[in-house]
């Protein structure tokens, strides 16, 4: 695989230069944008395979532009964020971003987000038949024939528990917010009951997770969404 | 010299005359002894000097009784359209308030100031709607004839010989900023009326036969000319008191108007109310109910003489007593009153050995003054119908009477064998004794002839025959009788006095119980409920409570589906009452009721009784006055008790702000010089061994994190302190919010062992679930940075009871001596000055959030060793979960 390319759309030069030194490092290429004009063209001219997105932009909103680019590109977003907006947030994963980080962030943080998303990004191309079975530490998934297993034994789960999970599964990684997953468990009705989705989530790790109170794949993003860890896939 | 010092009473009266004219629109009224002076011409002429100058003037109504003159006046003056209202199958075409008032007019000419608007209008006569015009900002012109004043309305009557019922307060009269005497001799007058300049309808043509004598014109010319005079008069006054010139002040009169239940009273109240006016006074209007006049059409009678007495701003008592001198002289004492007014000629019929009730008040208290007033007495039959209808009376009395005086006379019977018939004769009276006292007079004397006509039959002789023999037995005879009319006298002043003070007590007990629950309300929804468990059943009737939100409009309520919004708005913005058994918009079918306390109205009380009377009576009327007021102090406690509550959080939060800043500005600094140091020696000393260049950066980012929490804990606290923070509650499972703590802490606290207590069958808790993690992140780091490496953390949680316990445990050295509640407070570690910061703010942090969830936050020692933070929170009732149907 060539270096892949990421387009860094933040305002503030010098966190533009950490991210920028972080991700060379790591064997990528970069392009920087400072405004969301900038980035409206840079992401259909440059062509990158993954961008990150300041929410904060001076000449715009990042929202829109995410919901701009969603409409020709799925390519992988991470949005950048402040954390007195949570809603902002939620607003721009409904809007079609793939993960967040919150400000302050550190470089580890960053690089892990960013990898995550690339490989999120390799698993979903067209050009590759889909496994029909994922795992995820010692939990193997098949979508197909709904077994799941945890260490070789096979794990009970209720429709809507195992509807869940499928829908975190197909998320591989990305974090799907509260409102998301609602929509696509139980239907439009249940959309402002999240207190459902966090019982069915509970029990989801009660019997899936070694240590429930210690998630290691089922991640809780507190107030935002859910997103499933440490994904592999494969028989 | 003495300094002339205004009366500060007076001063106050004409400064809160003109604070009320203030913003109000001035009235001008073109006042007149009769039709046909040119009121009308006066007014118009006036109105369109005010248009030529260039005012929005606005023909609100004019009646041009098809004058030529007038109607030429009228041209080319924008006119409002009348309205047309269906009333009692016809359409009648009136004045339209609502378009005057959303006219946008400065000035509005309105004729016919004491005309009666239909029944369906908001205000039962037109004077109402101009003073709602004034109310609004908008000057009025108006025209009024003298016989239309309420004080002159009953002589003006006698002088036309026609009852005059379109009646204007003096009040009206008196508070017009200008009044403008239309004047015309009455030989002119005449004149004009020969010649057919003044019209007046056919209906009347004989009327004007009455109406336009010379003599009648000369009185009510005269009569105009005076209250004119009088007007002028209070002008100068007011003039004199603001500009403080005169020295010498009246002494302040208290005048009482005494009635009695006839309808003939009215006059004397009139008559009161006049004098009143004249002496500059106060009236009270009293009326003594004594036991035996609580029948229903006296009671009737009593409400409408106290419905009069209070549209003409008199304040109306209603005493209950038996005595009436004695009660009218107690009522005189404790309102310092100094002139009675008193019908003469009211009680038609008085023993001579009864004193007159003006003799009677005038022998106890001399000092007082008596007006008497003739009074036609009420006509025979009335007076009749009230005695018919007396409690004490029913006609089973006297059957039960009759059959016990038969009893008596078989057991007499019997007796005669063994006694004397004259001992016989205490039987009898005691006999008549009981029937008195228990079934009153009538029944009593019934008793009494029975009884001596039963024991002249059979007891004396001759017997079986009613010859009386012997004149001794007419003495036994009368002394029956006497004793029979005695004891039922007292018998049922007993009963009477019983009743009079059930009744009181009931009603004293029932305000007092208001009152009682009243007080112990803390929040507007009691006041509701309260409304709606005490009040309503009391009245038999639907009672809402209305309260106003920030911007005084009235909020619809649940319990106040049956109240009409409007009708209560507006009683809710002009303080008066509206609605049923009002003046004002009485077509409601709700009574709305201003809560009007000390400050300002708190809201409006809506009653819809089941029945549209129930209401009427005085002692109702005042009881429902009494819960009002009380509603309304309540209402007032609990806004200034919230106030001031809130206020003291402000201080406290301002107090706290203040002591934060300059604690953190130390914790900030710190950090800050050490990354600047640091950085700058990366920056310069380019030689540095590429290890140490790794430790100095290491030692950046660290610092970096310590900041990096003491802002988020800084701006958390300001969040939380910030006015009208709102959590954003919802139900979580508590796991979930201690994994995502756990989680984020993750790197630092890879290295340590950590445990968790958590039931699987925890009940969901209703919390914030950022801030709720915050509270576990700052006691975990606290667990982190003040317990030496291989110490064990444990987090659990359990439910008990109505609670929540969630605790964070470590097996550390434990807390530093002292009191464990101290380091709850912003900026007090466990060690002075240590060399860990960023914590000062950590538990102070924690213990605001835990209270704005209404749970508690303490630190004690952990046994057998350690620290452990418990946090309890109320566990509530967590919404349901509809159970999934089986795989």
């Amino acid at each position: 695989m060539s270096k892949p390319q990421i387009l860094i759309v933040e305002d503030e030069a010098d966190i533009r230069r950490f991210v920028r030194i972080a991700l060379e490092k790591e064997g990528m290429t970069t392009a920087e944008a400072k405004s969301a004009e900038e980035a409206r063209i840079d992401s259909a001219t440059r062509r990158p395979e993954l961008i990150i997105v300041d929410l904060g932009l001076p000449d715009g909103d990042g929202k829109a532009f995410i919901r701009e680019l969603r409409t020709w590109s799925n390519i992988p977003v991470v949005v950048l964020s402040a954390r007195e907006r949570e809603e902002e947030k939620v607003e721009a994963l409904d809007a079609g971003a793939d993960d967040y980080l919150t400000k302050p962030f550190g470089v580890p943080e960053l690089l892990a987000r960013v990898r995550a998303q690339l490989r999120r990004a390799a698993l979903l191309n067209p050009n590759q038949p889909a496994s029909p079975v994922i795992r995820f530490g010692n939990v193997r998934v098949d979508m197909a024939t709904h077994e799941v297993t945890k260490a070789d034994e096979v794990v009970h789960l209720t429709p809507i528990e195992f509807r869940l999970l499928a829908a975190l599964a197909r998320g591989h990684g990305k974090v799907l917010t509260h409102r998301q997953l609602l929509l696509e468990v139980w239907g439009p009705s249940y959309v402002y009951r999240p207190h459902y989705l966090r019982v069915f989530m509970a029990n989801l790790r009660q019997k899936l997770e070694d240590e429930p109170a210690r998630p290691k794949h089922i991640i809780t993003e507190l107030q935002v969404g859910y997103r499933l860890a440490c994904l592999s896939d494969g028989p | 010299m003495k300094e002339k010092r205004p009366d500060p009473d007076q001063l106050l009266k004409v400064v809160s005359k003109e604070l009320k004219q203030e913003g109000r629109g001035r009235l001008k009224i073109f006042f007149g002894a009769c039709a046909g002076v040119g009121k009308t011409y006066a007014m118009l002429q006036a109105g369109r000097q005010q248009f030529e100058q260039g005012v929005n003037v606005t023909v609100g109504i004019v009646e041009t009784h098809d004058r030529e003159e007038t109607k030429r006046l009228l041209e080319g003056f924008p006119q409002l359209p009348l309205r047309s209202i269906a009333s009692q199958g016809r359409v009648i075409q009136d004045f339209d308030l609502d378009a005057a008032l959303s006219s946008g007019a400065n000035l509005v000419l309105v004729d016919e100031l004491a005309h009666a608007n239909p029944v369906e209008s908001r205000h039962a006569k037109r004077w109402g709607d101009v003073e709602e015009l004034l109310a609004a900002g908008i000057d009025v012109y108006t025209t009024l004839n003298v016989q239309h004043l309420e004080s002159v309305a009953d002589i003006a009557s006698g002088i036309i010989g026609a009852h005059v019922r379109e009646t204007v307060p003096d009040r009206v009269f008196d508070e017009a900023v200008e009044v403008v005497l239309v004047d015309l001799p009455p030989d002119d007058l005449l004149a004009r009326l020969d010649a057919g300049k003044v019209s007046v309808p056919v209906a009347i043509e004989h009327a004007r036969q009455n109406f336009f004598r010379k003599g009648n014109l000369i009185s009510l010319r005269e009569i105009a000319l005076r209250r004119v005079a009088d007007r002028v008069d209070a002008d100068v006054t007011s003039y004199r008191v603001s500009k403080s010139i005169e020295t010498v002040w009246p002494t302040r009169e208290r005048l009482m108007v005494c009635v009695s239940a006839a309808k003939t009273q009215e006059r004397l109240i009139a008559e009161g109310i006049r004098l009143t006016q004249r002496l500059q006074a106060e009236c009270l209007v009293v009326h003594v109910q004594e036991p035996t006049d609580s029948d229903d059409a006296s009671r009737e009678c009593v409400r409408s003489l106290a419905q009069q007495a209070e549209e003409r701003k008199a304040e109306f008592i209603n005493l209950p007593g038996d005595d009436v001198a004695e009660a009218l002289l107690e009522c005189a004492r404790t309102r310092n009153v100094t002139k009675l007014v008193l019908g003469h000629g009211t009680r038609p019929w008085n023993p001579p050995w009864r004193r007159k009730l003006f003799e009677r008040i005038a022998r106890a208290n001399p000092e007082l003054g008596i007006l008497l007033v003739a009074v036609k007495p009420p006509p025979r039959k009335e007076r009749y119908l009230g005695r018919a209808t007396r409690p004490d009376f029913h006609w089973g009395s006297l059957a039960l009477a009759t059959g016990a005086c038969a009893l008596t006379t078989l057991v007499a019977l019997w007796l005669v064998h063994y006694f004397d018939p004259p001992n016989l004769v205490a039987l009898f009276l005691l006999n008549v004794v009981v029937i008195s006292l228990r079934l009153g007079r009538v029944a009593a004397i019934w008793a009494a002839l029975l009884s001596v006509a039963s024991f002249d039959f059979f007891f004396i002789p001759p017997l079986l025959s009613f010859a009386m023999s012997d004149t001794q037995y007419l003495f036994s005879f009368t002394l029956t009788l006497v004793v029979a009319w005695v004891t039922s006298a007292v018998g049922s002043r007993l009963r009477a006095d019983a009743r009079i003070a059930l009744a009181g007590e009931r009603r004293e007990a029932t305000v007092a119980r208001v009152a009682r629950d009243l007080s112990g309300a803390d929040k507007s929804e009691q006041i509701v409920a309260i409304c709606r468990e005490t009040i309503a059943p009391l009245f038999e009737a639907k009672v809402a409570l209305i309260l106003p939100d920030s911007t005084d409009r009235l909020l619809p309520s649940k319990e106040g589906e049956f109240a009409d919004l409007s009708v209560a708005q507006w009683a809710y913005d002009h303080g008066q009452r509206a609605g049923l058994g009002t003046s004002i918009l009485s077509a409601a079918e709700a009574l709305y009721l201003p809560l009007k306390a000390p400050i300002r109205c708190r809201g409006v009380l809506a009653i819809q009784p089941q029945n549209r009377t129930s209401l009427d009576s005085p002692d109702d009327k005042r009881l429902l006055e009494a819960c009002g007021s009380s509603i309304a102090l309540a209402l007032e406690r609990i806004h200034f008790a919230q106030v001031a509550q809130e206020t003291l959080v402000r201080m406290e939060g301002e107090r706290m702000r203040n002591s934060l800043l300059s604690a953190v500005s130390h914790d900030l600094r710190t950090p800050l010089t050490a990354i600047r140091g640091l950085a700058e020696t990366l920056e310069q000393a380019t030689d540095l061994p590429r290890n140490e260049q790794t430790e100095v950066a290491s030692a950046i980012r660290h610092q970096a994190e310590e900041l990096q929490q003491l802002v988020t804990n800084l701006l958390d606290l300001a969040r939380m302190q910030s006015a009208g923070v709102r959590l954003d509650k919802q139900w979580h499972p508590l796991d979930e919010i201690v994994g995502s703590a756990l989680y984020r802490l993750g790197p630092a606290l890879s290295k340590r062992e950590v445990r968790t207590e958590l039931p699987s069958d925890l009940p969901l808790v209703e919390v914030d679930a950022s801030l709720f993690e915050r509270v576990l992140i700052n006691l975990l780091d606290n667990a982190l940075k003040y317990t030496p490496p291989d110490a064990k953390i444990l987090i659990g949680a359990k439910a008990v009871g109505p609670s929540m316990y969630c605790f964070v445990e470590d097996n550390g050295p434990g807390l530093p001596p002292g009191d464990p509640e101290q380091f709850f407070k912003p900026f007090v570690r466990g060690q002075k000055e240590s060399a860990i910061s960023g914590v000062g703010l950590g538990l102070a942090l924690c213990r605001s959030i835990i209270a704005a969830h209404g749970g508690t936050i303490r630190a004690e020692a952990a046994k057998p060793a350690g620290t452990r933070f418990e946090i309890r929170v109320p566990l509530g009732s967590p919404p349901g979960i509809e159970e999934e149907d089986a795989a």
